[in-house]
């Protein structure tokens, strides 16, 4: 399917005033708000029906062996994954396409450091020790919700990638369709971020 | 496209400066942990914090502070408005019955 099908991949839509593919992902970024609230929601439920004291009491920070360093570096990973992304995006509207694809990569870099820190020193290491999604409500949540979020990144990763590969033919072909491909990317990682903004203090610190 | 040059070039000096607040802010929410605050208190800050930080990303690197689209910020209020709703069941149903008897007896 040749670009010119598409309509409004770079003009505004009349009707919406935005091209038709930052719409949809601002659509899209809705019903994931909708997916992460659902799990937010379900976090407070859990948290402020557990009682007090006994076995299902809500474990304190040294009880859930969650280490704030691991998790804020990965915070910090996270925040400059998002400003290489958006650097990126900046360099194609100038028309650098090699510094921008460069910070696409070194965005790509970041993302699967965060997932390599994430597996291999807190899932790898809570396995390790026993301490799966059964052991406990609050592990279960922070399963769900945390492993959600890896899903996120891996996803984020791969269309990245694309981007950077096969899909950087479209450079050639029209350019500012390409960096507005990049601007949607960009903002899907920028909201994969901002979910790990609050994911972070929640799980890690409270 | 010499504007569109100087407008993206102009940006990038607030990108930067939108990385080191999250960063300071990143590490104060930390720190905050440490304070031996009263448990509402200390969810109250972090919150606070996480939303300043989520306020930054959404306006600078999402480029809402920029966007003149009005249909964008329609769709946002519309899903802020049921991420409330959706975040506020909860509490909701504690103020109608003491969630803790629930979970009680679940042994």
């Amino acid at each position: 399917m040749s670009a010119e099908v598409l309509p409004y991949t770079i003009k505004p839509h009349p009707v919406t005033g935005l091209y038709n593919g930052k719409f949809g992902v601002w659509l899209f970024l809705a019903s994931e708000v909708m997916l992460f609230g659902a799990l937010f929601s379900t976090y407070i439920f859990l948290r402020i029906g557990a009682p007090e004291t006994g076995p299902a009491a809500w474990p304190s920070g040294e009880e859930t062996h969650l280490s704030w360093k691991i998790g804020g570096l990965n915070t910090l990973i996270l925040i400059l994954s998002s400003v290489t992304m958006v650097l990126a995006w900046v360099q194609f509207k100038m028309d650098n396409f090699g510094k921008g694809r460069l910070y696409l990569a070194i965005t790509a870099i970041l993302a699967i450091a965060f997932v390599a820190i994430k597996f291999k020193f807190e899932y790898a290491h809570k396995f390790h020790m026993d301490i799966v999604p059964s052991t406990s409500v609050f592990f279960a949540i922070y399963y769900t919700m945390t492993g959600l979020h890896a899903l996120h990144i891996i996803g984020g990763v791969v269309v990245i990638c694309y981007f950077i590969g096969p899909g950087a033919k479209l450079w050639d072909q029209n350019r500012e369709y390409y960096t507005n491909r990049i601007e949607c990317t960009g903002l899907y990682w920028h909201f994969v971020d901002l979910v790990w903004i609050f994911l972070f203090p929640i799980l890690y610190l409270l | 496209m010499s504007d569109a040059h100087a407008d993206v070039s102009k940006h990038v000096k607030a990108y930067i400066a939108v990385f080191a607040t999250l960063a300071v802010l990143t590490i104060i929410t930390v720190w905050a942990s440490t304070w031996h605050l009263s448990h509402p208190m200390a969810i109250a800050v972090a919150l606070a914090i996480a939303s300043v930080k989520a306020t930054l990303v959404a306006m600078i690197f999402m480029h809402l502070k920029w966007e003149k689209a009005g249909n964008i910020w329609f769709v946002i209020v519309l899903t802020v408005f049921f991420f409330v709703v959706l975040v506020s069941i909860p509490a909701l149903m504690h103020s109608d019955r003491p969630l803790g008897t629930v979970f009680s007896s679940w042994g």
